[in-house]
């Protein structure tokens, strides 16, 4: 079997003021996977990453990328990887070309071999115009691309992408995911992702892990997690707006404003039996959408409810120390 | 990385600093030129004409060397402090931090361009002091071996005060309220035999004033210390130095979390 491209055991880290970031975590990351590592803020998913790609010290744990141990050999092991972090990490005062042609050479690639991908790659990107300018010049969005450049000019095997697409618009970041689509199809590398955009993970990952308080509290398939949502809501615009809320038999419906409804489904319903008893009672409904994302629902109540029962473990440690 | 590779990441750090100091060089290369040409004219024209000689030297020709150490510890120094910090603020230094530069790499491309720095200085200053005074350098090998290893020495120095510094005043606290004192009362200006005894000894601490006079001796061929014993002391704080850099690096002082 091959090795994965990731491969993470008992993972901990414990900050100098004694925040523990993770708590012995465990994780898998096939090759040639586009796997999304969700969590809300603080949960735990930049100090993975930053552990992974040596920003941050580990306490203790194992870290395999592509097999190699990071604690033997770290040095082969950044050879496979390439890393878009949050925040822009760049010299602005720099060329646009330099600064990816610095990182060639910080990986040993000669000019020579560097100075064709790095056009390369910054035609691929559009950057191709801005190349010879300083890189505070660019938008919020040409940086980001400009990032995702410089981590893939040594060809890395796997990607770190930690929220790539925040505060990028949405054409821009329309293109950037077909370009991660097309290098994880076409080139086999590996995407590790994290986004606060579930939409973007729901439609581009295979596999995904929730990460919060330090825990991994899901690691499965995408397909496989959406499976265990057991209601979707939806949000029902009508033709004309109703005083009275309409009633169907089986589901929970409430009145957002007079002319929308929302409308809970659970596994098993039909939503035709719906649309039939709001036919029957003459109510047109011109439009539907989901109210929240699938795995926005599915995010939101795990983690609440991970949460929770934290806080209920919380409370019976004091009661019964009290 | 083999050796080659090594060479390669190397050199790109080092085309990096040079290309950085040289870009900015209305505030790397300009004042130093611009301050030196004061110091020559001030204290070597107007004042030193009416001091007359020093161990036999006119004394423009006698401040010239100390003039020159001066640039070199002061440049190499900020070059490195003020480049690696803004590596830091900027959180461009990941961008070394994720590659597989081995750290004494990174070390020495910023060794490296504090050094270009602080001998380019060096030597504008140099040229400035000809149009003031003729310099002949009585042993060349001592004045290139001094200059080199005092340039790498405080390149050093300017990046272990990056490693630790936290915000932009942390890296000007150094040059300004030790390095500039030191070099004052290292003698540049003048022989250590002018002071009274116990001011003498007190200078025999002062690790500039070796680096001033094993300077001097190879520009003039005068010193107040013995040389030999200078270059060793200088040898001895770069390897020191030099350790002390790597492993704090290698501990993620400072940049990693």
């Amino acid at each position: 079997m091959a090795e994965p491209a990731l491969s993470i055991r008992g993972l901990t880290k414990v900050y100098g003021n004694g925040f523990n970031a993770l708590k012995g975590i465990d994780l898998d990351v096939p090759e040639g996977d586009f796997f999304a590592m969700l969590g809300p803020n603080g949960a735990g998913k930049s100090t993975t990453l930053g552990i992974v790609c040596s920003l941050v010290q580990k306490t203790a744990g194992k870290v395999k990328i592509y097999g190699i141990d990071i604690d033997r050999d770290f040095a082969r092991a950044k050879y496979n990887l390439g890393v878009v972090p949050q925040e822009f990490n760049f010299s602005q005062f720099e060329k646009v070309e330099d600064i990816v042609h610095s990182q060639a050479g910080y990986y040993g690639m000669p000019m020579r071999e560097a100075r064709p991908r790095c056009n390369q790659l910054l035609k691929d990107l559009g950057l191709w115009d801005k190349r010879n300018g300083p890189a505070r010049m660019l938008s919020g969005g040409m940086k980001r691309r400009l990032m995702i450049a410089r981590a893939l000019i040594h060809r890395p095997r796997l990607l770190i992408l930690d929220e790539p697409t925040a505060g990028v618009d949405i054409e821009l970041r329309r293109s950037m995911w077909e370009y991660m689509q097309r290098i994880n199809r076409e080139e086999g590398t590996t995407i590790i992702l994290t986004t606060h955009y579930l939409e973007e993970a729901e439609s581009l990952c295979r596999n995904i892990a929730i990460i919060n308080r330090g825990e991994i509290v899901k690691n499965t398939s995408m397909r496989g997690l959406l499976t265990e949502l057991d209601t979707e809501t939806f949000l029902l615009d009508l033709a004309q707006p109703l005083d009275v809320l309409p009633s169907i038999e089986g589901f929970d419906i409430e009145r957002v404003d007079g002319a929308q409804l929302a409308l809970s489904v659970k596994k098993g319903q039909h939503i035709n039996d719906a649309f039939t008893q709001l036919s029957a009672q003459g109510v047109n409904v011109v439009s539907m959408r989901n109210r929240a994302n699938r795995l926005e629902e599915l995010f939101v109540s795990m983690v609440e409810g991970d949460n929770a029962k934290a806080e209920e473990q919380r409370i019976a440690r004091e009661i019964e120390h009290s | 990385m083999n050796p080659m590779q090594i060479l390669v990441s190397l050199w790109t750090l080092v085309v990096k600093e040079v290309r950085r100091f040289t870009r900015i060089w209305p505030q790397t290369l300009l004042p130093p030129s611009i301050t030196m040409t004061m110091y020559f004219i001030i204290f070597g024209n107007l004042i030193g004409s009416r001091i007359g000689e020093m161990d036999g030297f006119s004394y423009m020709a006698y401040i010239v060397p100390g003039l020159i150490m001066m640039s070199v510890i002061t440049n190499s120094y900020s070059n490195v402090a003020s480049s690696f910090f803004s590596n830091k603020f900027q959180r461009s230094v990941e961008e070394m931090m994720v590659s597989p530069m081995p750290n004494w790499v990174i070390l020495s491309g910023f060794v490296f361009g504090g050094m270009a720095r602080g001998l380019g200085v060096g030597l504008i200053v140099t040229v400035v002091s000809l149009f003031f005074t003729d310099l002949s350098l009585r042993h060349p090998l001592i004045t290139l071996g001094v200059v080199i290893m005092t340039a790498t020495l405080f390149s050093i120095g300017g990046f272990i005060n990056a490693l630790v510094a936290n915000k932009f005043d942390d890296i000007s606290i150094v040059p300004i309220f030790v390095l500039t004192p030191l070099t004052y009362l290292g003698g540049v200006f003048y022989s250590i035999d002018l002071l009274p005894d116990f001011w003498q000894g007190v200078s025999m601490v002062n690790p500039i004033l070796y680096m001033v006079n094993a300077f001097r001796y190879g520009i003039l061929g005068v010193s107040d210390i013995p040389v030999a014993g200078a270059l060793v002391a200088i040898g001895i704080f770069i390897v020191a130095a030099f350790f002390l850099a790597l492993w704090m690096l290698e501990r993620g002082k400072g940049i990693r979390s």
